[in-house]
């Protein structure tokens, strides 16, 4: 016990000394010489605070096997409340707290009420629509959600305190250090959710509901629980990009947003953590990779310029992703030290019929026959 | 009402379930009609019938999966129906299913630890902060797991997938796990299915050893007869949705009801 709590503080640190030196070296002198470029610090944030989209998802998604395709909605919901709240009193606040605008602990304080505000607002939407579409199953919960998330943009699209169609102006109160302390957080407590009591009862749902509900599991109950804290920690992502990104437009939460969550679980692996984060990588970075393609001159086409395919390219790798690893890229595994070091004699997905080393199907063949034999003295 | 509860209705309280008149229909079809069950703490009961008797969908009725169209249902002579299975798992009822049911993607162990939610003594926050109280029930829960797969036999397989063991002990192992609820009152739906010879034997003694060591009361539904009459102490036939018989093994055996039922169509 004292182990695990020794190893999070070192892993706790560790991390965060990473986060620091990399936002050093995003500052404008660099960290000895080595910086990063405005526009791959850029990415960095998004792919940052895309790890806590998909990590979200993957929480009802993945580990509690409900099929919603709303994330976006509840981005925004975040995003705004919480834009509302410091466009209208983030100074009054900083001048409160230290006379001044723009100091660290300021610009912090504000920040945590804005995530504050941004998680709960979210995950009331989140129970909101929770309750009701949950009910449906499959299909029809994925189509509800989506419908839901629709709903919610355009009613954001429709107010114009939150500058309606023309966009909204947020202060930039996000830095790359506190979006890295809230991904941090958001992959260690679902993390910690998942393997838990709570998170047993979240995956007995998916494997087979009317089993866990057999077992003493209130699945109603969890898949509610599982989709409100989803939605929140969409929210805090919301939060963090409207703080950092600074301009909000309703067009940022099209049902194309939630899409793209969706990918990055599907293609990572449907209930893995490391799965999610690696999908979220992959799906913010490879369509700018590919922006990178050279132009081929073609014999009798002239010169392809493949970078303008780069998302017929990417749409491509996704089709190819799914054809050939249908499970994602780790399934439910996890990435890791125990799956490098995995047998590889069965392939993956298909279980030998007999537990990992046939042992139990050999000593049942005995006992047919050992039972067989007693039978005929009898 | 019925031979069984007649014996001893004054008895108030002794019957752990009761079904009174218990009707389930399915459109045109009565799959229980009219059924009258009376069990008493700590007896092996046999239910059995032949094939679309309406076996299961008793034990669908009795656990929530179908609110029964017609009839009471009593645990402890509280009124269940209409109460969800969560619920009705809550009051110590719990079951394995004839279609075995494990949980796919997890490990014997896990598929067993799982079922220890009833009495989980963590929440949320202790175990999204990892407090000690988290590590305790961990910790507790793994061991009593352990110790249920250990009188199945199955500790050796403890982090095997549940389901890529062979079906006789898949079917084992969904009756530790409906142990592992921590029931008063236990359902089986053809554990014997699968098994050869040998592991039915074994699975006649193991049902009177879990019966003992926990206090249990289990309604068996099984075809194979070597291992009801072996076992259950009082026997109820089913057929088309009606009691036809009802007694000890002895007399079941000899009922010609019974053996027409069987033999008939
Ligand atoms: N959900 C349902 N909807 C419609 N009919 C059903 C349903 N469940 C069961 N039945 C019907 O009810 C009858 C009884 O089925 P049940 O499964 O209870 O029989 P059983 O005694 O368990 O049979 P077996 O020995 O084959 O397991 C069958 O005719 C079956 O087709
Ligand atoms: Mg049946």
């Amino acid at each position: 016990m004292n182990n695990t709590w020794i190893k999070s503080l070192i892993g706790g640190v560790i991390m965060f000394g990473l986060l620091y030196v990399v936002s050093l070296m995003m500052s404008k002198a660099g960290l000895f010489g080595f910086g990063i470029d405005d526009y791959s610090s850029r990415l960095l944030h998004f792919i940052i605070i895309n790890i806590i989209l998909a990590t979200s998802l993957n929480l009802i998604n993945g580990y509690t096997g409900q099929f919603s395709i709303g994330h976006a909605g509840f981005m925004a919901i975040g995003a705004y409340a919480s834009a509302y709240f410091t466009v209208t009193y983030g100074t009054a606040i900083e001048t409160a707290i230290s006379g001044e605008t723009g100091g660290l602990l300021s610009t912090s304080i504000v920040l945590l009420i804005a995530v504050a505000i941004g998680a709960l607002a979210a995950a009331i939407a989140g129970l909101i629509v929770g309750i009701p579409s949950l009910r449906l199953k499959g299909d029809y919960l994925a189509i509800a959600t989506l419908g839901f998330a629709e709903i919610i943009r355009i009613v954001i699209l429709n107010i114009d305190a939150v500058g309606g169609a023309t966009g909204y102006q947020v202060p930039g109160y996000a830095n790359f250090l506190w979006i890295g302390f809230f991904a941090v957080a958001t992959v260690v407590i679902i993390h910690n959710i998942v393997r838990s009591d709570m998170g047993r009862a979240l995956i007995s749902i998916r494997e087979d509901e009317l089993a866990a509900e057999a077992m003493g599991v209130n699945t109603t109950r969890y898949k509610v629980i599982s989709f409100v804290i989803s939605s929140a920690f969409a929210g805090v992502a919301g939060v963090l990009f409207a703080h950092y990104n600074k301009f909000l437009s309703t067009n940022d939460f099209q049902f194309i947003k939630s899409f793209e969550v969706i990918i990055m679980i599907v293609i990572g692996g449907m209930g893995s953590m490391t799965g999610a984060i690696l999908g979220a990588i992959i799906v913010t970075l490879l369509p700018e990779l590919l922006r990178q393609l050279p132009d081929i001159t073609v014999p009798g086409l002239g010169v392809v310029k493949f970078a303008d395919l780069r998302l017929v390219i990417f749409a491509l790798i996704l089709i190819l992703t799914m054809i050939f690893r249908p499970q994602g890229l780790f399934g439910n595994r996890e990435f890791g030290l125990s799956w490098i070091m995995r047998p590889r004699t069965a392939p993956e997905g298909t279980e030998a019929v007999g537990g990992v080393e046939g042992v139990p199907i050999a000593e049942d063949i005995k006992a047919k026959h050992l039972a067989s034999e007693e039978d005929e003295k009898k | 009402m019925s031979e069984d509860v007649q014996k001893t209705d004054n008895a108030k309280g002794k019957y752990v379930l009761k079904t009174d008149r218990a009707t389930m229909q399915f459109g045109g079809l009565k799959a229980v009609d009219g059924l009258d069950l009376a069990i008493e703490q700590g007896e092996i009961f046999g239910l059995i019938g032949p094939n679309g008797a309406g076996k299961t969908t008793v034990f669908n009725i009795l656990t929530g999966v179908y609110e029964p169209t017609e009839g009471d249902i009593f645990v402890d002579d509280k009124l269940i129906n209409g109460l969800k299975p969560y619920q009705i798992s809550r009051l110590g009822v719990s079951r394995t299913f004839q279609n075995i049911r494990l949980f796919p993607s997890m490990s014997v162990l896990e598929n067993v630890v799982t079922a220890c939610h009833r009495h989980a003594n963590q929440n949320m926050f202790d175990a999204i902060f990892r407090l000690p109280k988290y590590f305790r029930d961990e910790e507790e829960h793994k061991e009593f797991a352990l110790e249920l797969l250990e009188i199945f036999g199955l500790k050796k397989y403890a982090e095997t997938g549940g389901t890529s063991l062979p079906y006789g002990k898949q079917r084992r192992l969904e009756i530790v796990r409906a142990l592992a609820t921590k029931p008063r009152i236990l359902l089986l739906d053809e554990p014997a299915a699968g098994m050869n010879p040998s592991e039915q034997e074994d699975l006649t003694d193991l049902i009177r050893e879990i019966r003992d060591k926990f206090d249990l009361t289990i309604l068996l539904v099984e075809h194979n007869m070597r291992v009801v009459m072996g076992v259950c102490e009082r026997i109820r036939v089913v057929d088309y949705g009606k009691s036809i018989a009802m007694g000890t093994p002895d007399q079941i055996k000899n009922d010609p009801k019974v053996i027409e039922a069987y033999l008939g169509d």
